[in-house]
């Protein structure tokens, strides 16, 4: 390559600055960079401008004099077929797909609940608020029992039955449960799983490897299916009740597995240590091993519930209608033949902000855990 | 028996009986409370429990398969379609996943921006949102708009697209298929038997060999010779458009191509983050040495980089193929006949053996993870660093 004698290389071109060398430096570095750079550029111009004008430009969002009057209720004669979006059929819809089947003089109480869950989950979230306790408190304690005489009513309100709830209200109801209820119980599993206590550990290791290694929809035709036929004859377990212990179940072996992980990188010595001062089993687990555990592991809890909230629009197979399966029945309706992309792309745009909420909250969580660990180490 | 300070019911060896004891006590309990009442429902109901419904005749259609499906097909044999049809799907969605997941993930660690920008995006939107709705946006959005039979798409006249599905030409293997197939069959045999003599021959004695010039001039040469002596293989029979349908080649059906259209394209969100942080996690060092030792940019990536990055991407790799298998029961939604689909829906239904049916439906994803974890297990073994 080079004489055996020591040779004094060129020193490297300096690094020009400015608008027009930067440009060329991650642009167009070499012919294949420069090639990747148009094809890009061009896929976009070909995308871009047609989505912006369909969901945008040429869209139709205004209902026609009429209807605001409310002579009559808009059908899907009002778009016309111009190569616009029809956003006046999610419009249309828009009750139908939050709150499902609901009673209409009674969908005031689910705005309550929803009201409710904003404020607790708000002040949980926020970062100047005080007192985050009493509002995990109420989250996790008050609301879930608030939230369900709210909609099932009883005690002075109308009894509204299962069947009726439906939409993004159902996707809530659903997600919530799972929530609130698979973390605690996918802890216990770990625990269980990590016991001394051989037959224990092994019960469990079955339970959560056989949730873990069949699809959920099996999970969910099984609670459907087989809860009825293992409970005394006469006993009716609603529909909405057999998904939830599904669901519940699922995300709990799911959450168990991550736990699990936090439980193994805690070092032996903090066992010891917790013993040696005297701490029993729940104390050593409570005080100790935990929260050290668990803070190490919440991103993947997070990244769990994320994917949690997403399948839960598979109820809609069991024939629940959650928001996905409403928004099909909506795509049916009569009135508004052949818009279903309009509703697809306002169902996938709902799920995805609900998601990217979560997944910034969960990285926002994990930055200030990051941040408090260093804060106390220095 | 070991001297204790403690009393003898805080004795922790004790207490560990005690729980376990009670714990079994309660697993025999449940499982008699469950067991008596399924009895008695099921003798309600008047559904006998047994295996023999598998040769019973099912008689109900399924669309399509790989197999040939009888008019008179037992239960059993759909249930053999339906995990044909799973792996079907399984298998194509599996490949569109990883082909695309690599191409997004190394995309999103380009240099350039505009392409940086185009893989984030993929990612980021397919990651937030359910994969059902994904595919039914593909059955009922996507698939539904395509054009009539009458106003098929038509690529070159060999490939035609409607709303009935994608039409190919079937392949038909003439009479010297046979010979053509050994000759080739010899002459790859022989290329794999030269790689791994030229991979020793080099690890012991550093000496190159021309590989690919010799296998590509064995192969080609095997190719000309079985065309002379055997002639042309195969005729491919096109699709034409006769009366109110395509007659001759195959068609892969609309639910078919929804399906892994979905599956894949989803999963290839996934795969492309393992692929990205598997790169991530080369250690810039690695790239520095080798650029040091005197090594080209391919080999660079070929000898160093995809061997560390293929350790870290692998166990989560798997991890995706096994969800693509699991998450292939979504095609119940679009009714795709599949293994969850044909026998935890249709036969459960038809012969209302519910505790059989999901008991083999389960085994049957169990067995299929087992298989999967172990290869990872395998893998993780034969991969990890061998540390001092």
């Amino acid at each position: 390559m080079s004489s055996a004698s020591v040779t004094t290389l060129p020193l490297p071109a300096p690094r020009k600055s400015g608008l027009l060398p930067w440009l060329r430096r991650r642009f167009f570095s070499s012919f294949g960079n420069g090639l990747l750079t148009v094809l890009s550029a061009a896929l976009l111009a070909w995308v871009i401008p047609p989505l912006v004008n369909w969901a945008f430009v040429q869209a139709h969002f205004a209902y026609p004099p009429d209807v605001l009057s409310g002579l009559r209720n808009p059908t899907g004669a009002d778009c016309p077929k111009d190569g616009g979006a029809c956003w006046i059929y999610i419009r249309a819809h828009l009750g139908q797909f939050f709150y499902g089947f609901y009673p209409s003089a009674e969908r005031w109480r689910v705005d309550l609940d929803f009201l409710l869950m904003a404020i607790g989950i708000g002040g949980l979230i926020a970062e100047r608020v005080r007192g985050k306790k009493y509002f995990a408190i109420f989250l996790f304690g008050i609301f879930p029992f608030l939230a369900f005489w709210l909609l099932y009513g009883g005690f002075g309100l109308r009894v509204v039955p299962t069947a009726q709830w439906g939409g993004l209200l159902l996707t809530f109801v659903v997600g919530g449960v799972a929530i609130v209820l698979g973390p605690p119980l996918g802890i216990l599993l770990a625990l269980g799983r990590r016991s001394s206590m051989p037959l224990l550990a092994t019960c469990t290791a079955v339970l959560i490897e056989i949730v873990r290694g069949v699809p959920l929809i099996t999970i969910l035709f099984m609670t459907n299916v087989m809860l009825p036929l293992f409970l005394p004859p006469g006993m009716n377990v609603d529909v909405l009740l057999r998904v939830l212990v599904g669901i519940v179940l699922f995300t709990a072996a799911y959450i168990a597995e991550v736990v699990r992980g936090g439980l193994q990188a805690i070092p032996r010595g903090q066992y010891e240590a917790a013993q040696s001062v005297g701490l029993n089993y729940w104390g050593m687990m409570g005080l100790v091993v935990l929260p050290q555990a668990l803070r190490i592991t919440l991103p993947g809890i997070m990244n769990t519930l994320i994917n949690l909230f997403q399948d839960t629009s598979l109820v809609s197979i069991i024939g629940l209608y959650d928001f996905l399966n409403i928004i099909r029945v909506g795509n049916k309706d009569p009135n508004w033949l052949g818009y279903q992309i309009e509703g697809f792309v306002f169902a996938g745009f709902v799920y995805w902000v609900i998601g990217f909420l979560m997944s910034r909250y969960s990285a926002r969580l994990e930055k200030r855990l990051d941040r408090d660990r260093h804060a106390r180490k220095a | 028996m070991e001297m204790t300070l403690t009393r003898w019911w805080n004795n922790k060896r004790f207490r560990h009986l005690l729980i376990q004891v009670i714990l079994v006590g309660f697993i025999l309990a449940g499982f008699f409370f469950f067991s008596t009442n399924t009895i008695v429902n099921l003798r309600r109901l008047g559904v006998p429990v047994g295996l023999d419904f598998l040769s019973n005749v099912a008689g109900f259609p399924v669309a399509t398969s790989l197999i040939p499906i009888p008019v008179d097909a037992s239960n059993g044999y759909l249930l053999l379609v339906g995990i044909i049809n799973t792996f079907t799907v399984s298998i194509i969605s599996v490949v569109i996943a990883t082909v695309v997941g690599f191409i997004v993930g190394i995309a999103r660690l380009s240099p350039n921006p505009l392409f940086t920008l185009l893989a984030t995006t993929y990612v980021e939107s397919l990651r937030n949102i359910p994969l059902l709705l994904f595919i039914v946006f593909w059955y009922f959005g996507v698939l539904a708009s395509l054009p009539a039979l009458r106003q098929s798409l038509s690529f070159g006249d060999v490939l035609f697209l409607n709303q009935r599905g994608l039409f190919l030409p079937r392949p038909i293997a003439l009479p010297g298929s046979t010979g053509f197939l050994l000759i080739m069959a010899i002459a790859i045999l022989g290329v794999i038997a030269l790689a791994v003599w030229v991979r020793r021959r080099q690890a012991l004695t550093g000496r190159l060999f021309p590989f690919w010039s010799t296998a590509g001039g064995t192969l080609l040469g095997a190719l000309v010779l079985a065309l002379l002596v055997f002639g042309r293989p195969l005729h491919l029979e096109y699709p034409q458009l006769q009366g109110f349908n395509f007659q001759g080649g195959f068609v892969i059906l609309p639910e078919l191509l929804a399906l892994c259209a979905a599956l894949g394209l989803y999963h290839a969100a996934y795969i492309a983050e393992n692929v990205r942080s598997g790169f991530l996690s080369i250690g810039k060092g690695q790239w520095e040495a080798a650029t040091s030792l005197g090594l080209r940019r391919g080999a660079i990536l070929r000898l160093i980089a995809i061997p560390q990055a293929m350790r870290v991407i692998v166990p989560p790799l798997s991890n995706q193929f096994l969800n693509v298998v699991k998450n292939s029961t979504l095609a119940v939604a679009i009714g795709y006949p599949e293994m969850v689909s044909i026998f935890a829906g249709t036969v459960l239904n038809q012969t209302g053996r519910a505790i059989e049916c999901i008991f083999i439906t389960m085994l049957f994803y169990l067995i299929v993870s087992l298989v999967i974890t172990s290869f990872t297990n395998w893998y993780n073994r034969r991969v990890q660093v061998v540390e001092r």
